[in-house]
């Protein structure tokens, strides 16, 4: 990182500013402001959610009658039982995990030596590669359907596998679109930030002998833990999210991720906004523990305390 | 230089690499291209193959060179719509939602009182999945008992924010905005955090204001950032799809080209061939985009 900063910005291109100007002290009020002016924003960011909660917790008949934005005479948790055991969303929620876990380890473990090899030994056709991973992952995902959907017919896998004893029709179909489609994205992050890290190390490493996997497992990828934790949360709710590959990849119901069983309720309830708030929800409450739960990490992780010696 | 040291170190060892390291190379190197072959560069390649055919995905594939593209550009209404739509997209993600990103970045990273609050709350919506985001559009938006147009006091004659083909499009690139500012925030967090403060703290002992700490030291040192962000930017922006589709299937002022893809291929009608040709337009673009800011990344990665 210092070495990276110190090729970019010499001290030269700061303008040096006649002598007596009264160093930064910044004003009391400024302050203030700055406060004022993030609340407003959060404010705004998370209405959209608060009144999805609030409307959840309110029985239908009550918000048909005086609007979602009134005062309430009865809140009552029943919308999350009701949603909970009605769509039958333990099953879906198991579904993504299936696909999800994985397709987020798998991918990770996969770029970040792909991101490994491109930045930090210097191989042969390392930028092509790196090109060849990040394009990929920046094509529109339209684009790769129909062919997709005719292969995976066209490959078979053994009972014990698959149940529809094809590719098709199974979370390893999207499994594997997943990890495909994701690798690029985490190589071209992993890789950029793989060149921030000193150089050193390596060398040393290198000087003592250490083989490809050893430079790769015990000296990089521990110096990449904050941006493999980054790239894990955002991995993981995108993965959690998707439902274009679990809708053409998957005809069974019962194999649908969570995210398209939420689909199913609204179809079935598409009148009952409130029992639709509460299953939204639910879907979205486990990504939101994730962030909030790696939060801390991802943020400490992100100083790079090892690079700076 | 790494490539010097590697040199010289393999002088020593006689060999760069080991023939352990070529297996373990050759292995997790194959791997992911392989995976990446099959998934992404075949199929891509193959809908390339599959514009200049006619196919309804059941019976015979027919050769009919560029007519698919004639029709396109001439004879389908939907067309014209769709690209100015998803170019307005691409503007208002790139001149309004990616500088606001930067500036909450900017304005939590300044070490103020309850900056990790700020932050957690700005990145919440980026988690959400496109059918919360989709449900929500219809309660803050919707016409009946819309929250909105309760706020603004118009029941009796309420703007359908999410039908009415003049505004939709605005109401939708908003409501992916909301997603957006906060992923592109935490994106500039994670660069603000890693330039050196020492920088910082010279250049104020020079007497530098805050601004121009920030756009003479600060924001150079963002570079591989602002490409990062530039590149998810226009992509996302071209990949639009989810949002529109969730609210009116992409119809009545949300045409995209993503929607006309999938209205083609995946409809009634299949017809493959022709929605694969909507597929190339959206894969030249996307490209184009994708080479311009990977050929300056490189670029970048060489002065480094």
């Amino acid at each position: 990182m210092t070495a990276d900063l110190k090729s970019t910005t010499r001290a030269g291109d700061v303008t040096p500013i006649a002598p007596g100007t009264a160093p930064d002290r910044r004003p009391r009020r400024g302050r203030y402001g700055v406060h004022i002016f993030l609340s407003a924003v959060c404010l705004a960011f998370v209405a959209p959610l608060l009144l999805a909660v609030y409307t959840s917790l309110r029985p239908y008949e009550e918000t048909a009658r005086d609007g979602y934005f009134s005062w309430p005479d009865k809140l009552s948790l029943d919308y999350y039982r009701e949603a909970y055991t009605a769509s039958g969303m333990g099953t879906y929620f198991t579904n993504t995990l299936i696909i999800a876990v994985p397709a987020v380890i798998v991918t990770l473990f996969l770029a970040a030596f792909v991101a490994f090899a491109v930045s930090r030994l210097n191989i042969r056709g390392g930028l092509a590669l790196l090109m060849f991973f990040t394009a990929g992952n920046l094509l529109p995902p339209q684009v790769l359907v129909t062919p997709l959907y005719v292969l995976f017919l066209k490959i078979d896998l053994p009972w014990w596998m698959s149940d529809s004893m094809t590719l098709y029709d199974s979370y390893w179909a999207v499994i594997l679109v997943n990890i495909g489609f994701q690798v690029g994205f985490c190589v071209f992050v992993l890789s950029q930030f793989m060149r921030t890290l000193p150089k050193e190390i390596l060398e040393a490493a290198v000087v003592d002998g250490a083989g490809v996997w050893t430079q790769f497992w015990r000296i990089t990828l521990p110096l990449c833990r904050p941006a493999l934790a980054a790239l894990a949360t955002l991995e993981f709710t995108w993965i959690y999210n998707d439902f274009l590959w679990a809708l053409i990849f998957i005809s069974n119901p019962d194999k649908l991720p969570i995210t398209s069983s939420l689909n199913n309720l609204r179809g079935q309830f598409f009148t009952d906004y409130n029992l639709l708030a509460a299953g939204s929800i639910l879907v979205a409450l486990p990504t939101i523990l994730v962030f909030l739960l790696l939060q801390r990490h991802f943020i400490a992780g992100l100083t790079l305390g090892s690079s700076k010696g | 230089m790494p490539q010097n040291t590697a040199r010289r170190a393999g002088r020593r060892t006689t060999r760069r690499f080991t023939r352990r390291d070529i297996v373990v190379l050759g292995a997790l190197l194959g791997i992911p291209v392989l995976l990446d072959v099959v998934i992404v560069w075949g199929p891509a390649l193959a809908s390339v193959g599959l514009s200049f055919t006619s196919w309804d995905g059941i019976g015979d594939i027919h050769w009919v060179g560029g007519d698919n593209y004639e029709n396109l550009v001439q004879d389908y209404p939907a067309f014209w719509p769709a690209v100015r739509h998803n170019l307005l997209w691409i503007a208002f993600l790139g001149l309004v939602a990616t500088p606001f990103g930067l500036l909450l970045a900017v304005l939590v990273d300044r070490g103020i009182r309850f900056s990790r609050f700020y932050q957690s709350v700005l990145y919440m919506p980026v988690v959400l999945s496109l059918a919360v985001v989709g449900f929500m559009a219809q309660l803050l938006l919707g016409t009946d008992q819309g929250v909105v147009n309760t706020i603004i006091g118009n029941e009796q004659d309420p703007v359908d924010w999410l039908g009415d083909s003049s505004v939709n499009l605005w109401m939708m690139m908003l409501a992916a905005s909301w997603r957006h500012v906060g992923y592109v925030m935490i994106l500039y967090l994670a660069g603000l955090k890693s330039v050196d403060p020492e920088l910082k703290e010279a250049a104020a002992i020079d007497g530098a204001n805050e601004r121009q700490t920030f756009f003479r030291i600060t924001f150079p040192t963002l570079r591989p950032v602002n490409v990062v962000v530039g590149v998810i930017t226009v992509i996302e922006a071209l990949r639009a799809f989810d949002i529109v589709y969730a609210v009116n299937k992409g119809r009545n002022g949300l045409e995209l080209l993503s929607v006309l893809i999938t209205d083609n291929i995946i409809g009634e009608a299949s017809r493959i061939g022709f929605g694969s040709a909507i597929a190339v337009v959206l894969l030249s673009v996307s490209l184009g985009f994708v080479v311009v800011f990977l050929v300056q990344e490189l670029r970048g990665a060489r002065e480094r």
